[in-house]
């Protein structure tokens, strides 16, 4: 069995070498041999999960070692791979979603030239994200790291000729660089520290380190989480990033990739766990992105945008969740499964309605889009209804968990976490029924004549399966977690579990949820369903136009780190110029002249050579004298 | 030395005829060489029998069948454990049969066979009257520009001495780092010296020059020689000894006569010193060090491209492995008198060569100044007195002729109506035209520079290494420096060629024949190779590490 967890890395990775290195004569092919070798390590996973299943909890991960990979000295790093029950979750989620949106592309894709090249990327992607869940150790999560850096990166910029896409893929790649940046130097800390990188000797030891050593090294863990997981301060890239292809959103921006920060975080759970001063700065981070992120996408237009937003939030609920430790962490990873599956079919089905819109993404210019596009609007309306929590779906479930477990992290903490996280559900349960109104409902905003005239229609069929794949998922996934709390037992073993007590009971929570959510959807109907929406956006409020502009991000940033580093820069510049090119410069020049100099000593007749051989021999029988006489 | 007892010595000699005792010869042991030279009769015996037109092929054969040959003997006498636990001194104690010596004998062995390779070109130069020629002149005794030369181009005759001369010339380098008493080396000079004089004069286009570069060679070998003899002769006197290892037991002390007609010299310190530094001179000067490297840029640019190619990597090889073992093996009780001595020669020789190549115009010369400052890195790792010090120095040695083969080699590709195209200027560009050619000269370029990846990053890491570990700290810095200096012109080079415009009329790229294409790849190869996985061979110059005493 063991055997297999490679394969799982190894179909992909094919994959993605088969269509980069195959050239033309995969284009007509190549899509459906990307999604075989996706549905391939789908399957692949699947086995595996039937096998875990059938043993003991605790005899549940598996462990491959593929080959040494630096062994220097004291210095290992193996390719080795483990498979617990958190990877396992991943592994289905990254595959099965995977499988899906793939088969979304071949239809999404279809009328692309660079169709095999896209599948290429997108095997690639699966791959490293799977090295990511898969890794034993450090140094080989981040090279999975990276690896899900360079594929996000690649497919942001995929329509390269947008200049808006070139710009937001190399915005993705650097603000993601400051995030590796914390991964690299925990990864050093954690070897100066244990003397190794991998998981179980890390982990186990954590007793045995300081506490400042363990706080240095969860804060650097979670500098990275913070940019692969977009949240605040590393946030701003996010909503760029939807300048890519809509599966590239829906499968990378939202399902996976930014959710490996999480995984980080609850990966490491012992040194958190072991470093209070940490925890805190997670559930801060958790909680303000949750508020940031929601904010941002009430204001937003462009439907992508707003789920951008969206996907900040629901990430920044389960940084929150994985900060309060044990009695978080299952209940992180389990609305990261449920997100996972609502929304990727949000985006889907923003892609369907943008594929029958002529790309338009502005809401603004939708409107009862339900008559048009059926099936769009009931798997898109399920997703809606999961994500804001309406009582029963999988969105209901895991989070109202979660806002359980802040309220029950006691104290103020508690109360001021509880509060936020119930806020976020009224400002979520708000921004997407705007998001619903506006392009379901109300009057067709749409032009119908002329050069922007619209058609809208229908998505074929390989979009639309996989749309209402993910719709059932979000419809069912919840509660088949939360029966006999099966999910939480499942992933026991690796995180642990332990049962908070919260201030007030269960059902009183549950109640403020429900009202949170109803008055979230009340406001938003009142604003959209009961007046007419411009076409064009009115001048909003200070804090709407705040919002617009991701509540000044990219100013803040421009102002804050932009400007001070061209400054810096300039000045390297100059110094560089005046000072170091000057020695530099000085220095080669008078090596040259001594070059011209000694040049002339060569004037080709033989007997000025023999008498410097003469000179040459007297010096050394001389020098060879001399240091007998000294 | 009185003029008795010089009679006295003399006439013992001669009144015990018994004493002189039967020679003992271990043919085996010596074959590498006895196969050399008996090709290099064969191949005069060639040229006074075989007719004109079936020279080429014949001497072409022999040479490299011989040179091959010569290579298995010493693989074989490696394998059967001679380079390490059974190293032996044969031929009555005057050639040692170790370690260093096989590594030598092998290094010079397959840089002599692509040498035979290039000489063989013959695609190059333009058809004379129908027939092809190579880069050797069409009769050398002709005097340049005179009637009897027009004839024999006419005629299209070659010089097919070449290849016996070359095969000379091996089998004095394969004797030089063997030489296990001070005689034997002298002669291995001499033997290796004037096929190398000759074989400078036979250049076929500017034969001026080349016959101008084979005087100077000439001449100031013989001084360097003389210098080499003289400083024999007092090492006898001081010691009364010829073999290396009876001079290294009177200068430790542990046996303080060996003649007794010599004991009023013997033990003399001056004549000990004066001498060994004169001997070193000599292989100071047949390695090009500062100041006794002048003779490098003149004949290096005059003689014909395939023998300044040969020359640059075989003599090297030759007279940095008698160096080594006069260092090792007879003069280590002088350590501490030689030592700072080599050091202040190691640091001009480095800065030297890197700084004066910077000024200069022709590749030729270039690569002439740049073999100046490889001497001096060299010097470094021969410093190092250590076991690693001498596994690194032939490490570096044989990393570094192949790549010095490998650049004259390309050097002769670049042509204009005038012959090789030596002047820089006219390099310009290259890249644009003839992109593999440039590339290829670049991957030399980047290995004299000691670029990773590269041979000659590792063999350079592997003498400073050594330099380091013996204490010599500071000779390492001098050396990075001048590595710094010399990668300046390197790169020019190379910028030279990919980033600047052809010109108009500059030269072509003649493709060569299989021979030369043979020649460039295998340098190719082994730079690429002992840059990228040198560990084995590493290994093997680290087994090869032992001096037989």
């Amino acid at each position: 069995m063991e055997a297999l967890i490679g394969l799982l890395v190894g179909a992909p990775l094919l994959g993605a070498a088969v269509l980069l290195c195959g050239g033309r004569r995969l284009d007509r092919t190549g899509h459906w041999l990307g999604t075989a070798l996706a549905a391939a390590s789908f399957v692949i996973g699947l086995i595996l999960f039937i096998d875990m299943l059938g043993r003991e909890a605790e005899q549940r991960a598996m462990h491959q070692h593929l080959f040494s990979w630096i062994p220097v000295a004291d210095f290992r790093a193996d390719v080795a791979f483990q498979l617990d029950q958190l990877s396992m979750t991943f592994v289905l989620l990254i595959t099965g979603v995977g499988t899906l949106i793939h088969l979304y592309s071949v239809g999404y894709m279809e009328h692309d030239e660079r169709r095999r090249r896209f599948f290429g990327y997108l095997n690639l992607f699966l791959a490293a994200m799977l090295l990511l869940v898969l890794a034993d150790n450090y140094l080989l999560l981040y090279f999975g790291w990276e690896g899900v850096g360079l594929a996000s990166y690649l497919l942001i910029g995929f329509w390269q000729h947008k200049t808006s896409a070139a710009t937001a893929s190399k915005k993705a790649f650097l603000v993601n660089r400051v995030g590796d940046i914390g991964l690299a130097i925990a990864v050093m800390l954690m070897f100066t520290t244990f003397g190794t990188f991998t998981f179980g000797p890390v982990l186990e030891s954590t007793g045995a380190a300081g506490e400042g050593k363990l706080t240095a090294i969860g804060l650097m863990l979670l500098l990275a989480a913070c940019g692969k997981s977009a949240q605040v301060p590393l946030q701003s890239w996010l909503g760029d990033a939807m300048e890519g292809p809509t599966p590239v959103s829906a499968l990378i921006h939202a399902a996976t990739m930014v959710t490996a920060g999480i995984y980080l975080v609850v990966r490491s759970g012992a040194i958190f766990n072991a470093s209070p001063d940490a925890q805190l700065v997670v559930v801060t981070v958790g909680a303000v992105t949750l508020l940031y992120g929601a904010i941002v996408g009430c204001a937003k237009d462009d439907i992508k945008k707003a789920l951008a937003g969206s996907t900040m939030s629901q990430i920044g609920y389960m940084m929150l969740a994985a900060g309060l430790g044990p009695i978080g962490y299952a209940f992180a990873i389990m609305h990261l499964v449920t997100h996972g599956f609502f929304k990727a079919g949000l985006f889907l089905g923003a892609g369907s309605v943008m594929h029958g819109m002529n790309d338009d993404v502005d809401m603004r210019k939708y409107g009862g889009l339900r008559k048009y596009m059926p099936v769009t609007f009931v798997t898109f309306g399920l997703g809606y209804l999961a994500i804001i929590g309406f009582p029963g779906l999988s969105g209901f479930f895991s989070k109202d968990m979660i806002i359980e477990a802040a309220f029950a992290k006691g104290g103020a903490q508690g109360w001021i976490l509880g509060s936020c996280a119930l806020l976020g559900a009224a400002i979520t349960a708000y921004y997407m029924t705007r998001v619903m109104i506006l392009t379901f409902f109300g009057p067709e905003r749409w032009s119908k004549e002329g050069p922007d005239a619209r058609h809208p229609h229908e998505s074929p069929k390989s979009m639309t399966i996989p749309m209402i794949v993910l719709a059932v998922g979000s419809v069912g996934a919840g509660f088949v977690f939360d029966l006999n709390e099966s999910f939480v037992h499942w992933l026991e073993p690796v995180t642990a579990l332990e049962h908070g007590h919260p201030p007030m009971s269960a059902m009183t929570i549950t109640a403020g949820t429900v009202v949170a959510l109803l008055i979230g959807v009340g406001t938003a109907w009142a604003q959209y369903g009961r007046r007419p929406v411009p076409v064009q956006a009115p001048r909003g409020s200070l804090l709407t136009r705040a919002a617009r502009r991701d509540l000044l991000q990219d100013d803040f940033n421009h102002v804050v780190l932009v400007k001070p580093g061209e400054y810096l820069t300039r000045g390297l510049v100059y110094l560089d110029h005046k000072v170091v090119d000057g020695f530099v410069n000085g220095t080669a020049a008078s090596f040259g002249g001594l070059s011209g100099r000694m040049r002339r000593v060569q004037n080709g007749f033989v007997r000025s050579y023999a008498v410097s051989m003469f000179g040459g021999a007297v010096l050394l029988l001389a020098a060879t004298l001399l240091m007998r006489a000294v | 030395m009185s003029t008795n007892s010089l009679h006295s010595l003399w006439t013992t000699a001669a009144e015990e005829p018994g004493a002189i005792p039967t020679p003992h010869i271990e043919y085996a042991e010596l074959s590498p060489t006895l196969i050399v030279i008996g090709a290099a009769l064969i191949g005069i015996v060639i040229e006074a029998f075989v007719p004109r037109k079936h020279r080429y092929t014949a001497q072409l054969l022999v040479a490299v069948t011989a040179l091959a040959s010569a290579f298995a003997a010493v693989v074989g006498l490696a394998v059967s454990g001679r380079g390490s636990g059974e190293s032996k001194i044969a031929a009555m104690g005057a050639i040692a049969v170790d370690g260093p010596a096989l590594f030598l004998q092998g290094t010079i062995l397959l840089v002599g066979l692509i040498s035979a390779l290039i000489f063989a070109e013959r695609r190059l130069d333009p058809v004379a009257h129908g027939k092809q020629v190579d880069s050797f002149a069409a009769q050398a005794a002709a005097a340049p520009g005179g009637e009897a030369e027009r004839e024999a181009v006419r005629a299209g005759y070659t010089t097919t001495e070449v290849y016996p001369l070359v095969l000379f010339a091996i089998g004095g380098m394969l004797v030089f780092p063997a030489a296990n008493d001070l005689l034997t080396l002298f002669i291995a000079l001499e033997v290796f010296s004037f096929p190398l004089y000759v074989m400078c004069a036979l250049a076929r286009r500017n034969r001026l020059m080349s016959q101008e570069a084979a005087v100077k060679y000439f001449l100031l070998g013989a001084f360097s020689s003389a210098f080499m003899l003289f400083g024999v002769a007092l090492l006898y006197g001081y010691s009364g000894a010829i073999d290396y290892a009876g001079i290294a037991r009177v200068i430790s002390g542990t046996e303080p006569t060996t003649n007794a007609t010599l004991a009023q010299t013997t033990g003399n310190d001056a004549l000990l010193l004066i001498g060994a530094a004169m001997v070193l001179l000599g292989m100071l000067f047949k390695v090009g060090a500062v100041p006794f490297h002048m003779w490098t840029p003149d004949v290096y640019q005059g003689a014909p491209t395939p023998v300044t190619g040969f020359m640059a990597a075989a003599t090297k090889v030759a007279a940095f492995g008698a160096l080594l073992r006069l260092l090792y093996v007879v003069l280590p009780g002088l350590r501490w008198d030689w030592e700072p001595v080599m050091w202040g020669v190691a640091i001009l020789t480095m800065l030297g060569g890197a700084v004066l190549a910077l000024t200069q115009t022709d590749i030729k010369r270039l690569l002439a100044y740049s073999s100046v400052a490889h001497a001096g890195f060299i010097l470094a790792g021969v410093i190092a007195t250590s076991e690693d010090g001498v596994s690194s120095v032939l490490f570096y040695l044989a990393a570094y002729s192949f790549v010095t083969l490998g650049a004259f080699a390309v050097v002769t590709l670049v042509r204009d109506a005038g012959g090789e195209a030596t002047h820089l200027s006219k390099w310009a560009g290259l890249g644009r035209r003839s992109p593999l050619v440039a590339a290829v000269f670049a991957v030399f370029l980047l290995a004299f520079a000691g670029i990773p990846l590269t041979s000659g990053f590792t063999g350079k890491f592997a003498v400073f290494k050594a330099a380091a570990e013996s204490g010599a700290g500071a000779l390492v810095v001098v050396g990075v420096v001048s590595s710094a200096i010399a990668a300046f012109f390197y790169i020019r080079v190379i910028v030279l060629m990919f980033f600047q415009e052809p010109k108009a009329d500059g030269p072509s790229v003649a493709v060569p024949s299989l021979l030369t294409t043979a020649a460039i790849g295998v340098g190719v190869a082994v730079t690429v190779v002992l840059g990228v996985a040198p560990q084995y061979f590493l290994d093997l110059a680290g087994q090869a590490g032992v001096f037989v005493r």
